[in-house]
């Protein structure tokens, strides 16, 4: 199919492409390539929650729950069990959807401020079950992680894993921006804009909701289980509401409903902490001002509100209006 | 044969009795008005047809199934759309993808041929932007084909509503008052596209408070109250019946009966509310 590469769709991918690519020239050590790696799996994890939050306006704030699920079911499997780590890796992602599939039914007949609790409360559930199995999963003072192997071939070098998960955000964005411009992605978004009218035009509002519930629950765990894997060592400090919240707010921040801004806001989020221990003490304070200020300025989100500044200019035809239709 | 056919229908909320005990045969291809004061339960009804509300009471037939208690979704998959009194646009998307959410039944795909985007489904979703923009020409949107549904005027998306229950090829479409909120003229063009919709073959059912409009257009009147049917027969019939007068006009005009025929009483006072530019309240009842 041939596009425009001005189109959002096209430009976008090649404009990440080349991110991913040319970023390495600039990462000088393997510290880089770790906050390079986190930033990729943060944003797998974003770029489903926003398909959720964004697009189908439903809200969760347990999905650090399915990510945990997937960093313990893939560590688990494979290094107290002995699985080949891609099999875990995978079983892992067929308990989560299997359970988000279960769970999500009830959960999201749920709406608002209600729907929330029960996120928060499915989350914090994972949380203390992974927090006291300590036979399976060491407690909170975590366990450590086989690496990844397929084969013989085993993932151990940073760079290795930095053009994996680069791939992988590659293909989930892609994934994402098929399904938003499908008819169930419209679908999606036709129920956040309204339900009823929605459901008058042959939308099975539930089954799309429970769809995309399971679809973001999945890209979590897949990216908790790499993240597992990555790492070598896992506590269940990325299974706290805290660590919800964060991704929340990574999506709020990048722009919901715009899948380039769930990546975006993964990567603001997950390296300005890390520049900002520079400042020491003040490190939160600045950090809560600039998030503060950043939705004041920009209440869509950092992607939104830019395209916003600079589309008017690009469609001029878009705006107008017949002139009888001024009056009224 | 009908085309829907209530039997016994009613709706309860706590106590009130929007809708009861009614019995309604729709005929194919022909229009539809219901009329009636407000709170008569004209919406009621159109929620129930459309599975919206599950009826306390009675049976909803369709094309001689019986559809009651399912959900809307289910309603329209059988042929009948609506729009809505209160707007329900979806305002997080462009006029013209609004539409193109009415083709969904019609366009539907399996989830791995949305998340690998086919080549069959980028075939379909072009045919698909095409036949939304054919029906937004058709319903006179040609002007907000690259809109957001955010940037247009109020009688602009009541067509919007149109064309998008349009899209989803109903033999059967419930309009609650679309002329509600519009200028005159504006008004006045609705009776065109209404009677394009019955060329189209499909049966209008029209809730509307804009009696030249329903005069104009209707082959049929069911006139509400409390509820209940209060008459039901051919336009010409209803609106000379005096129970309608009263209910609408209140009992002084109708007792009085020097109010001439109905008919000029109610084209007397649709034109004078034309005329005051309101529009929408012609014959608002003496509820509120
Ligand atoms: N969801 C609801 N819950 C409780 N009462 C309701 C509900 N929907 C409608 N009603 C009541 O049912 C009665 C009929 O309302 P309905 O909206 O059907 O009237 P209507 O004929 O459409 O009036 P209008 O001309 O103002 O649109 C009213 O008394 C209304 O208050
Ligand atoms: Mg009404």
């Amino acid at each position: 199919m041939r596009q425009n590469f001005a189109s959002p769709r096209v430009g976008g991918m090649v404009a990440l492409a080349l991110v991913i690519a040319l970023l390495p020239v600039g990462l000088s050590n393997n510290y880089f390539y770790d906050v390079a790696i986190l930033v990729g799996l943060n944003a797998i994890v974003c770029v489903g929650l926003n398909l959720l939050i964004g697009y189908a306006g439903q809200i969760s704030l347990g999905h650090a729950g399915f990510y945990g699920l997937g960093a313990y079911g893939s560590a688990i499997l494979s290094s107290r069990y002995g699985w080949p780590p891609l099999l875990s890796m995978l079983s892992a992602t067929l308990v989560v959807a299997a359970l988000a599939f279960v769970v999500g039914r009830p959960i999201l007949r749920l709406k608002g401020h209600y729907l929330a609790m029960a996120t928060l409360g499915l989350g914090v559930i994972i949380f203390m079950v992974i927090a006291t199995e300590d036979k399976l999963t060491g407690g909170p003072d975590g366990m450590s992680v086989v690496a990844f192997k397929i084969g013989s071939f085993a993932l151990r070098e940073a760079q290795l894993w930095y053009w994996v998960v680069g791939a992988l955000l590659l293909a989930a964005v892609w994934l994402a921006l098929n399904l938003i411009d499908s008819p169930a992605g419209r679908a999606l978004r036709a129920l956040h804009g309204s339900e009823v009218g929605a459901e008058v035009l042959g939308i099975d509002a539930a089954r799309h909701k429970l769809m995309v519930f399971v679809i973001s629950a999945v890209f979590a765990s897949v990216a908790g289980s790499l993240n597992a894997h990555f790492s070598g060592f896992i506590t269940p400090s990325k299974v706290t509401f805290l660590h919800s919240i964060e991704l929340v707010t990574m999506v709020v921040f990048g722009g919901m409903a715009s899948t380039f801004g769930a990546v975006v806001g993964a990567a603001a989020l997950t390296v300005l902490p890390q520049f900002l221990t520079v400042l020491k003490d003040y490190e939160m304070m600045v950090f809560g001002a600039l998030m503060m200020g950043t939705m004041i300025f920009m209440p869509r989100g950092v992607v939104p509100s830019l395209a916003r500044l600079f589309a008017p200019r690009r469609r001029p035809e878009g705006e107008r209006k017949p002139g009888s239709e001024g009056a009224a | 044969m009908s085309l829907l056919r209530v039997e016994n229908l009613s709706k309860e909320f706590g106590g009130v009795h929007a809708v009861e005990g009614l019995n309604y045969e729709i005929q194919p291809g022909a229009v539809h008005s219901i009329i009636g004061p407000n709170g008569a339960g004209k919406t009621t009804l159109l929620n129930m047809l459309t599975g919206v509300y599950i009826p306390s009471d009675g049976r909803i037939i369709f094309e001689e199934h019986d559809l009651t208690g399912l959900a809307p979704f289910e309603y329209a998959a059988h042929g009948i759309a609506r729009t809505f009194q209160n707007l329900q646009v979806f305002f997080n998307m462009s006029a013209l993808e609004n539409v193109m959410v009415g083709r969904y039944l019609h366009e539907r795909c399996g989830l791995a041929s949305a998340l690998l985007r086919f080549p069959r489904l980028a075939r379909a979703e072009r045919a698909c932007r095409d036949e939304a923009a054919e029906l937004m020409r058709y319903v006179g949107l040609q002007d907000y084909l690259s809109t957001a549904s955010t940037a247009m005027p109020y009688g602009a998306l009541k067509r919007l509503e149109i064309a998008r229950a349009l899209a989803t090829q109903p033999r059967l479409i419930l309009l609650d008052e679309p002329a509600a909120g519009l200028n005159p003229t504006e008004a006045l063009d609705l009776d065109v596209l209404i009677g394009r919709l019955t060329e189209r073959g499909i049966t209008v059912v029209l809730v509307e408070h804009n009696m030249r409009l329903v005069m104009g257009v209707s082959d049929h009147i069911l006139v509400l109250d409390y509820g209940r049917k209060l008459a039901e027969g051919a336009a010409a019939a209803v609106r000379n019946d005096p129970r309608v007068i009263e209910a609408y006009l209140g009992s002084s005009v109708a007792s009085d009966g020097a109010a001439a025929s109905a008919g000029s009483a109610a084209s007397a006072a649709s034109a004078a509310s034309a005329a005051s530019g309101g529009g929408q309240a012609d014959l608002r009842g003496t509820s509120h």
